[in-house]
């Protein structure tokens, strides 16, 4: 007990410390921009005055950290009353700033978009495991067979094909030739389905490639051949026995996968039009230069991926009695 | 060694020759206009057809293979030495230098979902081939440095290696000269694997718009430029398409192949 509880903590500590840097990392990406933030949204054409204003209304009159270094001024000290502070300040209030161009908080424009991104990477992952089962079991259950070597191939093409290439061609064939569904947006229930199957498409290959050797190896422990000896079919073998401890490393890589599904649903939301967080890091954060939402869009997504990878360490725990025990 | 692995092989090889030999083998100028002859379809002449400015689609993914092995053997080489020097670093010294490097470093980079550090970084720093390497770099040295770790945990415990301390070689003698070339094997998959995903994230890169800019023939950027058309000239997005997933799929299945040959536990399986 208290081994576990000294385990859980050292990981919450490590956790933190990971968020430290994060945050650090993200807010110190503003200095790696050309110029200065107010060059790029006023615009060469801008007065001295103009871009003071500006600098002074979001905080960039400051420097950027305690210290700064450079070859014409050495090293020099700044004090704590600086950007990283105060960015660091906001945060533990939930303010992750203004943004450069609307003016609005940076919070309230991503809590608005992040509910359409979480959906669209809850369902994809649906959609993979709706591929991923059936596809892993039969490749496991048929070694070497043609069956496995099908769905083996079908996995390799679902990691080779690039997001931007699969999607481009549902629409082709479900929306352009077929008419199912509309190419792009997201008004209607069903307008999820295209950019949730894109988006899935690559964790569902990766799933299978997963559940088809976790199969395998379960297929060779002894409590299967127990579980012939009883009589069992291999069906029930397989559906009952196999397959509860072969899901087991899936929930693993389905809680690391989620942080990936959100990082990748930027391109996916790019070809769809599916107004989630991606689209407003892209077109309103990147493509319209504005550094504050950028930082808020970045942080956000990894903050959701560091605490998805949190729990997905809990409920493995959880879950197979020999890793909570060591 | 399967079957996959050496059809990996010959796609990747044709691959690369396209790349070094692009002057050779492109029938035109990759970047050259002709208005008259926009989204022409594959014939004699243009054998991938035209885009929507008329330019060649088979010299502009011929060329576009130079782009992506660029950006793929740069990312690779360069993680692959930072992964090396830095997993075999923490593997070797253990103790401290192994918890802050493993423990801390390696968690920092993974706690970030790769693509979007290299979005952040060059929405930053701005787009172009050497900002899109360094961001790759940046978030790709971990998968060796790890991979690196594991092997140098496990060789620095043979008996070669307590014979060499016995002889009174030094830690860096005993690192570079009998760990290192026998802890290295493995990083082989890894780079092949690598160079897959620097492909595939150079072409993402582009098809966002943060990657090499126009007119350079990316083959990402040849995607983001069909999106628009493709419903009514398919070819414009079907040839680059075909290229991203060839050379992804030959690395993959080159990764995959060595993995089984050097498993033997996988190679049962």
């Amino acid at each position: 007990m208290k081994h576990k509880f000294k385990s859980i903590l050292r990981q919450l500590a490590l956790t933190l410390l990971v968020i430290w840097t994060v945050v650090s990392l993200v807010t110190l990406m503003i200095g790696l921009v050309p110029g200065s933030p107010a060059d790029a949204i006023l615009g060469e054409t801008a007065t001295a005055e103009q871009k003071a204003a500006f600098n002074a209304k979001h905080g960039l009159d400051k420097p950027l950290f305690f210290f700064s270094f450079s070859s014409e001024t050495g090293f020099v000290w700044n004090g704590p009353d600086n950007q990283y502070v105060d960015y660091f300040k906001g945060l533990l209030r939930g303010d992750l700033g203004t943004s450069f161009r609307t003016d609005r908080a940076v919070s309230e424009m991503i809590a608005e978009r992040y509910p359409a991104t979480i959906k669209l990477a809850l369902a994809s992952m649906l959609v993979a495991i709706g591929i991923a089962l059936p596809l892993g079991l039969v490749a496991g259950t048929n070694k070497n067979g043609i069956k496995d070597n099908v769905a083996s191939f079908i996995a390799l093409l679902g990691i080779s094909l690039p997001t931007f290439v699969i999607g481009p061609v549902l629409v082709y064939i479900f929306a352009v030739k077929l008419g199912w569904f509309s190419p792009t947006g997201s008004l209607y229930p069903e307008d999820i389905i295209l950019p949730a199957v894109t988006l899935g498409a690559a964790l569902s290959a990766i799933l299978t490639r997963m559940i088809r050797s976790s199969v395998i190896e379960e297929l060779g422990e002894d409590y299967v051949r127990t579980a012939r000896a009883k009589g069992l079919s291999e069906r029930k073998v397989v559906l009952k026995h196999v397959l509860k401890n072969g899901l087991i490393p899936v929930v693993t890589i389905l809680g690391l996968q989620l942080g990936v599904l959100l990082a990748g649903s930027i391109i996916t939301e790019k070809i769809f039009g599916w107004q989630g967080l991606g689209l407003l890091l892209l077109d309103d954060g990147i493509n319209k230069r504005d550094y504050r939402l950028v930082q808020g869009c970045v942080l956000v997504i990894s903050l959701t991926y560091i605490i998805a990878n949190l729990l997905t360490d809990f409920i493995y725990g959880r879950l197979d009695p020999r890793i909570r025990l060591s | 060694m399967n079957r996959l692995f050496y059809i990996g092989v010959a796609i990747a090889a044709v691959i690369v020759l396209m790349a070094v030999f692009a002057p050779w083998i492109a029938t035109q100028d990759p970047n050259v206009q002709d208005l008259t002859a926009r989204f022409l379809t594959p014939s004699t002449e243009h054998w991938f057809g035209t885009d929507q400015l008329g330019r060649d689609i088979f010299s502009r993914v011929v060329y576009g293979a130079r782009i992506s092995m660029i950006v793929g053997i740069t990312v690779v080489l360069i993680c692959g030495t930072i992964g090396i020097f830095i997993g075999s670093v923490a593997g070797f010294y253990g103790k401290w230098t192994d918890k802050f490097l493993s423990g801390y470093l390696f968690n920092v980079f993974l706690a970030f979902p790769g693509l979007l550090l290299a979005i952040g970084l060059v929405a930053f720093g701005g787009s172009g081939l050497r900002n899109m390497i360094f961001a790759l770099c940046i978030i790709g040295w971990v998968g060796y440095a790890r991979v690196m770790r594991g092997q140098v945990l496990k060789v620095r415990e043979y008996d070669f290696v307590l014979a060499a301390r016995a002889l009174g070689a030094s830690n860096s003698r005993i690192l570079s000269t009998h760990i290192m070339p026998n802890a290295i094997q493995p990083l082989i998959v890894q780079a092949s694997l690598g160079m897959a995903g620097a492909v595939l994230a150079e072409a993402s890169l582009s098809f966002l718009g943060l990657g090499i800019p126009p007119p350079a023939p990316s083959w990402g950027t040849m995607i983001e430029d069909a999106r628009n058309f493709f419903t009514i000239y398919p070819h414009t997005l079907f040839f680059p398409g075909l290229a991203i997933a060839l050379t992804v799929l030959a690395f993959n299945f080159i990764g995959d192949g060595l993995r089984e040959y050097l498993d033997p536990k996988q190679r049962a399986r």
